[in-house]
């Protein structure tokens, strides 16, 4: 663990990933760390994680439960911050020319719901159960909007329309548990975008919905991209669900970055052993029934204390081959032009175990 | 709704009977089973078997049981009459009989003393609601922090120290020592509104003292996990400000769970408390039950019960009317 804060395991701002850095692009996340302090020690949630995004592109943020994709969304909409919550944040968010980690607190709130929404996982309990549908979406308006409670109201029966909610103004008076769980996450969607936000994020919007109305949500995600111009994020451990949004993927493990790239690149060429094992513990349409699975072994490291080293080699089957460092020495994130991976095994070998061993298998 | 409530009152008679039959069991029955004749409790033990027997016929502890009970029922419902030798005694409905002790009618009496203790607890209860709930959200908001440590510390105090010590030593400390307070006491609301504050605010203060401590403590756990749902969350991240995400959407859950267990508490203090009524030497219905156990005055012991029987019924079932008003997934059940 000494080593871990002398190491860096990221590229500063000069190394940026697949958008360029300077000003034109909408989103740029350089070295962001959360860390919260618990009585068992400090969780490190997000260790030194750079992205950026542009306006109207998507990102998909994939990883396994408590590799930190949720609290990296939380972190940029400043959920993090003020009182009672114990976390620490450093680092860069930019975002459209404003860093809002440096910014004062009533700055960054006005900013959440108006430039920048979010989408949560599971939409029953992330309304709240005592408030009509309608009231949390003009709530959501008028903070942000001074008019009257009449065209908010209007407002939020013509989102409720847009996201596909049949007969909205008859709907818009019902509470969220009058909602099935599609239309439920229908009307979250319509909440986040009653402002016209330029950043959306959407943190595992299909984890509680069934595989029909996943499809739907997804669509609808991608539909009202397109019309409204936003950066989308979808964070996701489905890689499947970004398969088709994202411009680009980046893959966390143990709170950090460990494979970042074009989403083309890292669907047919991934070079670190953690995505190829989420891919081959994905079911797919196009797979041989009679193929199996293959799990990725162990379970995901504890964010207080993670292995030395490369924190995925406890799982890796390539760890330590050819006197690897992978137990003592973190990886640098590096590659060539956009795409960039965290791994010791040198990218001609990498390049091959995956075209000999693991493709085949897919 | 209309029908849920109507349904709510039926089952509301319905308790109510069975709370008649068991009260009446064991204060009419239990005696004679022992071997103590109410008769004799309502003549005293000096008196000649002609009064006992005398007395027997006229409250019809002749009777069977059954029918005695029947008597009982009729009596709440349309009212009585004793048939005392060559004249009889009327007592109109809700007839729960004459004392033993002192003759009165027990329903006039409970009528009478009803105010006292109306005032003591809805005073009371004004001040453990602002200052337990108050207490408990500043608590859970700084939690850890010196002032929720001093806020848990006092409701611990409230919750432990007994009313018998809590009163009296604030009556020594405002009222003797201080001469800060008349002494405590009741005077009619509609006649002096001041003089009436200021008899019952030591009594209210000792009494809201004890709530206020369970409800700065439910407050507090509520209020704590409340923060820590979901749409506390989403609140935040449509932009809402803090004052906001805490006064509206944390507090409305909060309350939730503090208005069923107030509507019982404010429904069980209206039936006497006891203690507070006995400290102060307040006339309310606490003190009526109390003297009335330890003179054996069965009707008023009964009465008593019935009319605290009757306040917890109705509590409960406003409680759960209210909860359909607040939260709207228990409306359709």
């Amino acid at each position: 663990m000494t080593t871990d804060n002398t190491v860096r395991t990221s590229p500063g701002p000069t190394l940026a990933g697949p958008p360029p850095p300077g000003s034109d692009v909408f989103l740029r996340i350089n070295d962001l760390r959360i860390q919260f302090k618990t009585d068992d020690g400090i969780v490190k949630a997000v260790d030194g994680l750079s992205f950026g995004l542009g306006r109207g592109k998507t990102l998909g943020i994939v990883g396994e439960s408590g590799s930190g994709k949720s609290v990296t969304s939380l972190g940029i909409l400043g959920l993090h911050r003020g009182r009672g919550r114990n976390a620490d944040v450093t680092g860069e968010i930019w975002l459209d020319g404003e860093e809002l980690i440096s910014t004062p607190q009533e700055r960054v709130r006005q900013l959440r719901g108006q430039k920048m929404a979010m989408i949560f996982q599971d939409p029953l309990t992330s309304m709240h159960p005592y408030y009509s549908i309608g009231t949390q979406i003009v709530e959501a308006y008028r903070v942000h909007n001074a008019v009257s409670k009449k065209v908010a109201r209007r407002r939020a029966i013509e989102m409720l329309g847009r996201v596909g909610i049949p007969r909205p103004e008859r709907r818009v008076d019902d509470y969220p548990h009058e909602f099935s769980g599609g239309m439920r996450q229908r009307a979250m969607i319509a909440m986040a975008l009653v402002c016209n936000p330029e950043l959306l994020i959407a943190d595992e919007p299909t984890t509680a919905l069934d595989v029909t109305v996943q499809a739907q949500i997804l669509d609808l995600i991608r539909d009202l991209q397109g019309e409204f111009g936003s950066a989308v994020i979808i964070i996701t451990h489905d890689l499947g669900v970004v398969a088709e949004l994202a411009d680009d993927i980046l893959v966390m493990y143990g709170g950090k970055c460990v494979e970042y790239g074009p989403a083309d690149e890292l669907f047919w060429r991934p070079e670190h052993p953690y995505t190829w094992g989420l891919l081959s513990s994905m079911p797919r349409v196009d797979r041989d029934v009679r193929d199996r699975l293959v799990p990725i072994k162990g379970s995901p490291p504890s964010l207080i204390n993670l292995p030395r080293g490369c924190a995925f080699h406890p799982r890796c089957p390539y760890s330590e081959r050819d006197g690897i460092p992978c137990r003592s020495v973190v990886p640098e994130l590096a590659g060539e032009q956009q795409h960039l991976v965290a791994c010791h095994l040198p990218a001609a070998q990498r390049r091959r175990i995956f075209s000999d061993d693991i493709a085949p298998a897919l | 709704m209309f029908r849920y409530i109507i349904r709510r009152l039926i089952a509301g008679v319905i308790t109510l009977l069975v709370v008649t039959l068991v009260t009446f069991g064991i204060f009419f029955m239990v005696p004679k089973l022992t071997g103590t004749d109410p008769a004799l409790l309502y003549t005293g033990k000096q008196t000649d078997k002609v009064a006992i027997e005398g007395a027997r016929k006229k409250m019809g502890l002749d009777k069977p049981v059954i029918e005695q009970y029947g008597l009982f029922v009729k009596g709440l419902v349309v009212g009585r009459d004793y048939d005392d030798g060559p004249d009889k005694t009327h007592c109109p409905a809700p007839c729960f009989g004459y004392s033993f002790k002192n003759q009165f009618n027990v329903w006039q009496r409970m009528l009478s003393d009803l105010p006292v203790t109306a005032s003591l607890a809805v005073g009371a209860a004004v001040i453990w609601l602002i200052l337990g709930v108050g207490a408990g959200i500043i608590s859970a908001l700084r939690k850890g922090r010196a002032i929720d440590r001093a806020v848990m510390t006092g409701a611990l105090a409230g919750v432990s120290l007994p009313i018998y010590f809590t009163g009296l030593l604030s009556a020594s400390i405002f009222v003797y020592t201080l001469n800060w307070l008349p002494s405590p006491g009741y005077s009619p609301f509609l006649q002096n509104p001041l003089t009436w504050a200021q008899g019952l605010i030591l009594p209210w203060i000792t009494l809201a003292f004890l709530f206020a401590a369970t409800y700065a403590r439910l407050t507090r756990a509520t209020m704590l996990e409340t923060l820590s749902e979901d749409y506390i969350r989403t609140a935040r991240a449509k932009g809402l400000r803090e004052r906001t995400v805490i006064g509206k959407h944390a507090l409305r859950s909060t309350l939730t769970p503090i208005t069923t267990v107030f509507g019982l508490d404010l429904g069980a203090l209206l039936g006497g408390a006891v203690l507070t009524e006995t400290v102060f030497n307040l006339n309310g219905l606490g003190k009526d039950a109390v003297l009335a156990i330890s003179t054996s005055d069965l009707p008023v012991i009964l009465g008593v019960t019935m009319f605290a029987a009757f306040f917890i019924v109705l509590a409960n079932l406003i409680v759960d009317v209210l909860y359909g008003v607040i939260d709207p997934r228990v409306r359709l059940a």
